[in-house]
């Protein structure tokens, strides 16, 4: 009696563990199939990453809209971490007005192009009045003006392959690290996903970025890079630092940051 | 256990007693498992907290704005809040899995209705002065008294289980900018961002609230049964059998 419970006890045990198994490899090949597994998917932490970045792909995948705010919601007091670069080549471009400068976008595109200030200008304006939090736990609300990342990829053409956009700013004062920061396509073609020049009804502030930075509506700060330098489409983000998609994984922070 | 060979009604006892254990094996594996995510959420929680340790209500908040409570901590700034974060979701999810586990089975199994749900006697208010009374005095349970919860102990549970923890999982998500891309109700319900962070901090500390409550109460009610209870699933009334 007990010989026949224990055996099938281990039966059932054995097909438990054999489809657990299984069941995991197969959920594996498809996250992996369908983008769900992030950059820092390894390590202590991976396993809460990749299923804390694959539970709200599913969930965002019809690119749902972060809230959006009235004028009067606009904060009076937007806080900033630390000061603008001390780069030297951004110090003289500041001095010029930003007239020379130029965000470089390269990688897995058609045509590699640059773009000055004005060229973004020119190009379709948007604007979105949203929330913006801090990982540290603070936030603030602001108009945010620019044109549509999309807009800039469109005509760029970017190659079927491409799975990151990854940012670089002219370093703002975090050495030793070499700042960068990537995001995927799905907030890459976000229509709230900004190239942003002005802030409030003007000019991007100094300190929160000019001339442009990126917007990411719907992750936190952190992930909205500020002066941007250049802008590069890859495929994989192995090769780049220490291949975890960002100097903010590099350091402990959380490559998505939808929260 | 060479004993209780000897002794036939030792030995039946002991059957009965495993027949059916105190606690259930799916009660006992959850509630562990929700001890270690809820100490990873714990400590993580204070991790993130020490980033800003100021809370807010509303929309937004942040220096220079007025806030409902200044904590007396420093800012820490990079350590903390980095591993902290991956660590509490890490732990939320182990949290949310193995809760959702031990609710649906409670419901399944009709012991949430059973065990828990207090009934129309256990909340006439003499038994819950009586009850009450007896805590204050730190009166120790009496053997029939601990072989099930009092209303007390129903209404505590009852409360972590569906009220307590609900909130924090839904003042959680509603800081989650995708989240409520997604689900913009979960966050306006509360004020705003800020607000849902501030009583995130709030229901947390009422979650550790109950639980020096109750390690006190296991201690008081006698610390070895009860641990041997939650883990064996043997309950020991009166005696203790080791």
């Amino acid at each position: 009696m007990s010989d026949k419970l224990s055996r099938r006890k281990l039966i059932t045990t054995g097909l438990a563990t054999a489809a657990g198994v299984s069941g995991l490899g197969v959920a594996a090949v498809l996250a992996d199939r369908y983008n769900l597994i992030p950059p820092d998917h390894g390590g202590v932490f991976g396993a809460g990453e990749t299923l804390t970045y694959a539970a709200q792909r599913i969930l965002t995948s019809h690119h749902s809209l972060a809230r959006e705010f009235n004028r009067s919601d606009i904060s009076k007091v937007a806080p900033v971490n630390g000061p603008p670069p001390e780069n030297e080549t951004y110090q003289r471009l500041k001095a010029g007005g930003f007239v020379d400068w130029r965000l470089t976008v390269d990688g897995a595109v058609a045509r590699p192009s640059s773009f000055s200030l004005a060229d973004l200008k020119r190009f379709p304006t948007s604007t979105q009045i949203t929330h913006q939090a801090c990982e540290e736990g603070w936030s603030f609300i602001a108009e945010w003006t620019g044109v549509r990342l999309s807009y800039v990829l469109n005509l760029v053409g970017v190659h079927p392959r491409a799975k990151y956009a990854v940012f670089f700013p002219y370093e703002n004062g975090q050495p030793p690290v070499a700042w960068w920061e990537s995001i995927d396509m799905p907030d890459a073609w976000h229509p709230q996903t900004f190239l942003a020049y002005g802030m409030n009804g003007q000019d991007l502030p100094g300190p929160h970025g000019a001339p442009v930075r990126l917007k990411v509506a719907r992750q936190l700060g952190y992930k909205s890079v500020k002066y941007l330098t250049r802008m590069t489409i890859v495929d994989s983000v192995k090769n780049i630092g220490k291949g975890l998609g960002g100097s903010n994984p590099e350091i402990g922070y959380s490559w998505y940051a939808g929260i | 256990m060479a004993e209780s060979a000897y002794l036939p009604g030792v030995t039946i006892q002991d059957a009965n007693v495993l027949d059916s254990p105190r606690h259930s094996t799916l009660v006992r594996v959850t509630h562990w498992i929700h001890t270690l995510s809820f100490f990873g959420l714990a400590v993580s929680g204070i991790g993130i907290l020490l980033a800003h340790p100021r809370l807010y209500w509303g929309e937004t908040g942040g220096v220079g704005t007025p806030s409902v409570l200044d904590l007396p901590l420093p800012f820490m700034l990079g350590g903390p809040s980095s591993w902290g974060r991956s660590l509490h979701f890490l732990s939320a999810w182990v949290c949310i899995l193995n809760g959702l586990l031990y609710a649906l089975s409670g419901l399944f199994t009709q012991h949430f209705r059973r065990n828990l749900l207090p009934g129309k006697a256990d909340l006439a208010t003499g038994n819950i002065t009586r009850v009450l009374a007896n805590h204050l005095r730190l009166k120790r349970p009496s053997d029939a008294e601990s072989n099930s919860y009092n209303v007390l102990q129903r209404l505590a549970y009852l409360t972590v289980v569906f009220v307590l923890f609900p909130l924090m999982i839904i003042t959680g998500l509603a800081m989650s900018p995708a989240i409520t891309s997604v689900f913009p109700a979960i966050v306006i319900i509360f004020g705003g961002q800020q607000s849902a962070r501030t009583i995130h901090f709030f229901v947390a500390n009422f979650l550790v609230l109950f639980l020096i409550v109750h390690v006190a109460m296991v201690c008081l009610a006698g610390f070895k049964n009860r641990m041997r209870a939650m883990i064996t699933g043997q309950a020991t009334a009166g005696k203790d059998l080791s």
